[in-house]
């Protein structure tokens, strides 16, 4: 109440600071220091280092490859055992993550509105984060497995009579990605309908636009902005799955993913080269699928539907 | 989905009720209302549901039976039930020291986390300065980028300081994920904070300091929590980042599972990986349900929403 400044503080150096506060410097802006070193400390120096050690190839690739300095990208490019592992990545992530927004988008709409036990129903959709991928793969194989609940159930039931495979291949591994990634997609897209006014949808109503024309004329291109950002989201989850793929899935053939193929040569071969290759087209590739979802959402309405995005 | 027949005959509504639930193309009903019958839409979304859950729920109780089971193979249910698998794979992979450095490592993560990220966040939603996008994007990149792309040149980096193996290293590799997102969480959250609050006590002679401790910290404590829960969450579920510079003495309890079941010779007993799995839903979930007394999870976003319509 009282405490009035008496700080006598020097006046010389008061005109700079002046300047510079115009400019939006001052002392406040030390809080940002620790994010600052943070930042490029543990992420900009390892990145460019991890960038300059792909120019460096180890002798026996240079000598596999040729290539000189780009030997690690002629490989990655060229070994149909490497590169084929792009196509396997994006076979797996595409698929499950639009499954995952498409999926959701009726059942978001369904349960928007208040019903009896709703918060018991999102407390059991965060339940899938409890498990982890691990022990997702875990459950699977045992659940899915030759003699697990499903087809002994199937069996018993005279719908098959061999084990219908569900894990160590790519259904496996599609499962398991949807049950890590529904759930976020689904609270996700919750919470973007939560964001509409419903006065808007109203509004339609009394103008007679029937169930239909609501939905495709006001809730979706109102929705669209976060089903784009929705879609990155779980699409980038979707993408560097490993412990699934090489628990759950095939890891030498039909799931054989980027991140395994990474993980392998880091760990397994010790050429932290070709690792570093591997990783970083790893994120050029995902920037690229990021970038032409932005791009088609840049063509979308672009105002404020509440929500984040 | 749901398509109204299209209605042809002369609107009778009175008679026409005597079927039950049977107002399906009822032409008194308001333009655009529809039919409360279960329509093929509301069927295909619990039976979306149903699928899920009955898989979850398939998956966790396997892995629960598999875990106190005593012999199981071709049966329904094991012929007995034991905790020897618990005890079993207590002693064998020396959980006592694994649950702590998983518990330890996380937590000060959530703490250097909160500590960092904070600050930050306060500069990044109050005020303009020069190349304010170019550091919004430094923290935006690795929110954004596939964890391997830059754990591997990251853990690179940290065998060559030496740092492989240890602790230390989980806990700064966990970082770099980490703290942007406590900086993304909090800064539309501290947005929403009247900034005219600040003034008034920068007005009666608080200095940065104490506005920070006396008015800020009071209101950011829900936002600070939700924040925290969610790293806490995530660094102890995180898998690629800590596998790749943890070592026997530093793996946390995913790792630890994935290298039981992955070792060579052909993994070890399937019962001893189930009761450390549900070890780590059992600690997962202890977490999740002190969380949810604090924080909603769609609360998050919903507050956002909400602040910025004023």
């Amino acid at each position: 109440m009282s405490a009035t400044n008496t700080d006598p503080r020097p006046k010389a150096s008061a005109s700079r600071r002046h300047r510079l506060a115009e400019r939006g410097i001052d002392t406040q802006l030390l809080m940002l220091i620790p994010a600052l070193l943070f930042g490029l400390l543990l992420f900009v120096y390892p990145f460019t280092y991890g960038i300059g050690l792909t120019f460096q190839p180890l002798p026996r690739t240079q000598e596999q490859w040729g290539g000189g300095v780009f030997a690690n990208y002629v490989a990655f490019f060229k070994d149909p055992f490497l590169f084929d592992s792009v196509w396997i990545t994006m076979r797996l992530a595409l698929p499950v993550a639009l499954f995952n927004v498409l999926v959701s988008v009726p059942i978001a709409f369904k349960l928007r509105h208040r019903f009896r036990g709703k918060r018991l129903l999102s407390t059991l959709l965060v339940l899938p984060i409890t498990l982890g991928t691990v022990l997702t793969a875990q459950g699977l194989l045992i659940f899915g497995g030759r003699q697990g609940w499903v087809n002994r159930f199937l069996m018993e039931a005279g719908i098959i009579d061999q084990p219908f495979p569900i894990v160590n291949n790519y259904l496996g591994v599609m499962l398991s990605l949807i049950i890590s990634g529904f759930p976020f997609a689904f609270l996700l897209i919750s919470s973007y309908l939560s964001g509409i006014d419903p006065a808007i949808e109203a509004a339609a109503k009394t103008l007679g636009a029937n169930w239909k024309q609501r939905f495709r004329r006001i809730i979706l291109p109102l929705l669209a902005p976060g089903l784009a950002t929705t879609f990155i989201l779980t699409f980038v989850l979707a993408f560097s799955v490993f412990p699934s793929a090489r628990l759950v899935g095939d890891a030498l053939g039909e799931t054989r993913v980027m991140a395994l193929m990474a993980y392998r040569a880091f760990g397994e071969q010790q050429d932290y080269a070709m690792a570093s290759t591997i990783a970083i087209m790893m994120g050029v590739v995902e920037l690229v699928v990021i970038a032409v979802v932005l791009l088609w959402r840049s063509f979308l309405y672009k105002g404020t539907t509440g929500g984040k995005g | 989905m749901a398509i109204t027949p299209m209605v042809e005959s002369a609107p009778e509504p009175g008679p026409a009720r005597k079927g039950g639930r049977k107002p399906y193309a009822k032409p008194s009903r308001p333009p655009g209302e529809r039919a409360l019958i279960a329509s093929p839409g509301t069927w295909f979304v619990w039976a979306g549901i149903a699928a899920f859950f009955i898989f979850l729920f398939g998956i966790i109780s396997s892995v629960v039976v598999d875990s106190f089971g005593k012999p199981w193979f071709d049966t329904w249910l094991p012929e007995t039930f034991t905790l020897d698998w618990y005890t079993g794979a207590w002693e064998r992979f020396n959980l006592s020291q694994i649950v702590l450095v998983t518990l330890g490592a996380s937590f000060t993560v959530v703490v250097l986390s909160i500590l960092i990220g904070v600050p930050a966040a306060y500069v990044l939603a109050r005020r303009d300065f020069p190349f304010k996008k170019l550091v919004t994007v430094l923290f935006l990149l690795p929110v954004l980028m596939p964890p391997i792309t830059y754990g591997i040149p990251l853990a690179t980096v940290m065998y060559n300081f030496g740092l492989g193996r240890t602790v230390l290293a989980v806990i700064l590799v966990n970082l770099v994920p980490s703290v942007p997102f406590v900086i993304l969480t909090m800064t539309p959250f501290i947005e929403q904070i009247n900034p005219a609050i600040e003034n008034a006590a920068r007005m009666s002679g608080a200095n940065m300091r104490r506005v920070f401790t006396r008015i800020l910290a009071p209101l950011l404590v829900p936002g600070i929590l939700a924040a925290a829960i969610l790293v806490l969450v995530r660094t102890v579920g995180m898998f690629e980042l800590t596998y790749l510079v943890s070592g026997p003495t530093s793996d946390t309890l995913v790792v630890a599972i994935y290298r039981a079941m992955t070792s060579s010779g052909g993994g070890e007993a399937r019962q001893l990986v189930s009761s450390m799995g549900v070890l780590y839903t059992a600690m997962m979930l202890t977490i999740l349900v002190v969380a949810l007394r604090f924080v909603n999870p769609t609360q998050l976003v919903a507050r956002v929403k909400e602040s910025r319509d004023d």
